[in-house]
This record gives structure tokens, sequence and C-alpha cells, in this order.
């Protein structure tokens, strides 16, 4: 048995009032993930009374920036240091901010590379 | 203003297993203020799947993390199984529920066990765990291992169980459970466990909901929230309640688990006397996996999520997990706040914090 879930594309400039109301609603954030394509696409996901809905907006893959909502919803600062760290989007505003040092990795935004199976047919 | 005092915790701290730090801000001997850090092993796992054909993922998954490894397998193939439009057989869901709930009734054990020492109480730190040497025999003898089972497949399952095997499984959970209650009870009804715990750590109903709170933290704190009531994989077959404790402070978070033990005991037995007789275990996967889900079940912690997408090829396009300690480090953060240092380590141990899962 699977459940069913829905997903709703907006704009950037929609990111923030859209997660007030759904602050007001009750809706939780389950997660932000981000994931690379011809673009970076990043999924902020709620729950409210086990209905899972998915809020999507799409990113440039270099040098976009982000709203943070941590104003809205402290606990997306993990998320998105995530963002940041791993991807390499620029996510401002946001309330506990590693500035890059939230994983201790070497490489920058290691998952906003080229896949290694295009690498290796280069 | 009292002066106000920086004192780093952990990465090395004798009750985290594994390494995570908080900078404490103290004023005397206050918390006013904790940030968390992770990072330090960050093994980047998701990206495996850019090498690894989708089959083979189902091995990445179940070593993300050594406690409830099984549960993080059926979370991966039950989103690839979403994708591939695969119908696994009745016996293969409800084995999957067997393992996954004997997977808890082992974290909790384990954790229990962790709580117990941190608060120096040795004797119920080894019963606790004599006991869970129990639960892994039954691993071992289902499974052939203790902490990566290597049990699930898509399309099923890899390894099958007799009947005759299921009904000696009956008798030591009988047994298992007989011998678990003289510790529950002794969780439940000891002074300076309930002493130690209660009023520690709040997290208040409205904290948690806000903060995205997960598992039996969420749940200590009032939240009827269980992923298994949305029931995944065979769930629909098994009745249920979530277990809730409304103090949200470490000691409700204690006697979640501790219930939620009976609670699984309980499943594991419906599992079994749902289980049909004989018939197949799995299902033939042809083809590749088109398309994106995200992929909820509970785990011992909380909620776990995959997130898969497939383009058609035997490469996922992407394999995304967001594990129930990562949303509870925004919590932790909160209950950290204006405790005695004295505390700390109890409520981070409260948390039941998995590193290797956060650090996929």
């Amino acid at each position: 048995m699977f459940e069913t879930q829905e997903i709703i594309n907006i704009k950037k400039e929609e990111l923030l009032p859209k997660v007030s109301s759904l602050l007001k609603d009750g809706q939780r954030l389950v997660q932000i993930c981000c994931t690379k394509g011809s673009k970076l696409v990043v999924d902020y996901s709620f729950d409210k009374n086990y209905k899972f809905t998915n809020f999507r907006l799409e990113l440039d893959l270099q040098g976009d920036t982000l709203p943070s909502i941590t104003e809205v919803y402290f606990a997306a600062f993990t998320y998105e240091n995530e963002l940041h760290d791993l991807f390499g989007i620029n996510v401002v505003g946001n309330k506990l901010d590693f500035g890059g040092k939230f994983y201790r990795i070497k490489e920058t935004a290691p998952f906003n590379k080229p896949p290694c199976q295009e690498v290796k047919n280069a | 203003m009292p002066k106000r005092t920086v004192i780093p915790f952990g990465p090395h701290h004798p009750v985290l297993p594994e390494p995570i730090h908080l900078d404490l801000v103290l004023e005397d001997e206050k918390v006013v203020e904790a940030i968390p850090n992770i990072g330090f092993i960050h093994r980047g796992l998701e990206l495996l799947c850019e090498k690894k054909p989708f089959q083979d993922m189902v091995l990445v998954a179940e070593r993300i993390c050594g406690i409830c490894s099984l549960v993080h397998g059926i979370g991966f193939v039950n989103g690839v199984e979403k994708i591939m439009n695969l119908q696994v057989p009745e016996r293969a869901e409800l084995l999957r529920v067997f393992w996954s709930e004997m997977s808890r009734i082992h974290s909790h054990l384990l954790w229990l066990g962790l709580a117990a020492d941190a608060i120096g109480f040795e004797s119920l730190f080894m019963h606790s765990w004599r006991v869970r040497e129990l639960v892994l025999d039954i691993f071992e003898e289902t499974t052939g291992g203790r902490v990566i089972f290597d049990a699930i497949k898509v399309g099923g399952v890899k390894k099958n169980i007799s009947k005759e095997t299921l009904g000696r499984i009956l008798k030591q959970l009988d047994k298992i459970e007989e011998e678990y209650k003289q510790i529950a009870d002794v969780f439940v009804n000891d002074f300076t466990i309930a002493h130690r715990w209660s009023g520690v750590g709040v997290l208040t109903k409205e904290q948690a909901e806000l903060l995205g709170a997960v598992g039996p933290c969420a749940r200590a704190s009032g939240i009827n929230f269980d992923v298994r009531m949305i029931k995944y994989g065979g769930y629909d077959k098994i009745s249920m309640e979530p277990i809730v404790e409304t103090a949200g402070d470490c000691y409700a978070r204690a006697l979640v688990r501790v219930r939620e033990v009976y609670q699984s005991l309980d499943q594991v037995r419906q599992a079994i006397s749902k289980m049909p007789e004989g018939g197949e275990v799995e299902v033939k996967v042809t083809g590749f996996p088109t398309g994106e889900y995200f992929s909820r079940v509970e785990q011992p912690r909380g909620e776990v999520i995959y997130y898969v997408k497939g383009n058609g090829t035997k490469f996922l396009d992407r394999f995304r997990v967001r594990t129930p300690t990562f949303a509870n480090v925004g919590p932790l953060v909160q209950m950290l706040a204006g405790c005695d240092l004295a505390d700390v380590p109890a409520i981070v141990l409260a948390i039941d914090p998995c590193i290797s899962c956060t650090e996929r």
C-alpha cells in the first residue's frame, strides 16, 4: 500500500508567503530535498494529518540564491546548510548559518557536479 | 548579567558512541544556547546511486546504520517498488513487518541499556542488553546476520522463514516478553530513574510541532504521529495505535520506548499469525525505474524518508535520505536551552541520536 502524494510547483518569490500560510495551517516541515538535473530542483515537504505535500521550485545550477525559511520554521537551518554545503545554493537569511562548515568535507558542492557516468564518457 | 562561557561538548564524550559536537553557551551552570555541529564523518552515500545499479543500492541503504539497517532497506525498496509498480507478495510484506518490528525491539533495548548506563545504573544496562541478545539470536536464525541482515530486495525478500521456525520464535517471544517485563517495570517504577529524567529537557507539543520532531521524541510530547499509520508495506494488515505520552521530558521519551517494545512484540505476533502459508516471497523485477516517490517509513527513531528518482536506466537520478536524527537536531537545540549543564548528556541521549544515519 502506498500513500498518495502531491507535488505543487511554485515560484521562488512565492516561497515565504506560502511557507507562512502553511505554518498557520499547522503543517509540519518534514524535509527540504534538492535534486540536480538540468536545474536544481528543491522540494519542501510538509505533513498534516498524514497528508504529505511537496512544494517544488527550480533554481539555476550555479550562482542562484534562495530565501531562508528559518524565520518561519527554525528547524529548516539544518536543511538549508545542507543545500549550501552539498549543492552550493546560497541561502539568504539562514538564522543558524554555519558558513559552509556544516559538513566537514573537502570538496565544494560535491552534489552539484556532473554525474560520474558523464565524466567517464566525456 | 552573568558572564557567559562556551563549553564544547563532544565530538568525543562517554554518552556519545558517535561524533556530534555541541557548543554550549552557559551562564553559570545554565545552558543559554546550544549550537549543534555535525558533519565529522559525512559519507556522501547518497551520491553512490550514480555508480551502483538500483538493486545494489539496497545494500548501500542497509549500511547507512548498523542498528536499524533493515528498516533503511525497506524504506528504499518501497520507493523503488512504487515507481516500478511492483506488487510485493503478502508473505514478503509480512516478513518485512516481522523484521522491522524485531529491529524496533532491538533498537529500543539498546537505547534503554545505554540510557541506564548513562545514569550509572549498570545492572539495568546489562539486563537490557542481555534481553537484546535474545532478539539478535532470532535475527541470526532467520537472516544469518546479527547487525546487517541483507534480507530485503527490490520486489520482495531474499530469505523465507519456515513454519517450524516461526512456531519456535513465537515461544521465544514469550520468553523475551517475560524477561523484558522485569526490566520495563524498573524503568517505569524506579524512583531514581523517574527523579533523574522527569522535568528534564522538556519539549512542549507546540515546540515539537513547530520544530518538526519525529518518532518517540514527538510522541513523548503528545504528538499522535507514527508513519506506520499510513499503512505502508504490510502494515495495512496490522492493527496499532501510536504510543503517546504528554510530559515531553526525558522520562516521557523513555516511557514511549518502553511501551513501544510491547507494541512491537504484539505486531510481530500479528505478522506471524497473518502470514499466508507457502507462496512466493518475491516478484520478478523487469525494466528500470522511472518516476519519483518520497517513501516514508517508521524507523525505531522516527520517520525516515527515502526520495528516489528514476530515469529509465539502471542508475537512479537521485537517492536522498532524511533520517530521524537529522530531523531531531532542531528540537534538541530547543530541549537544551535553559537546562543545567549536568543534564546535557541525558537530554542528548534521550533523542536516541544516530550519527551514522545522520552522516549518511
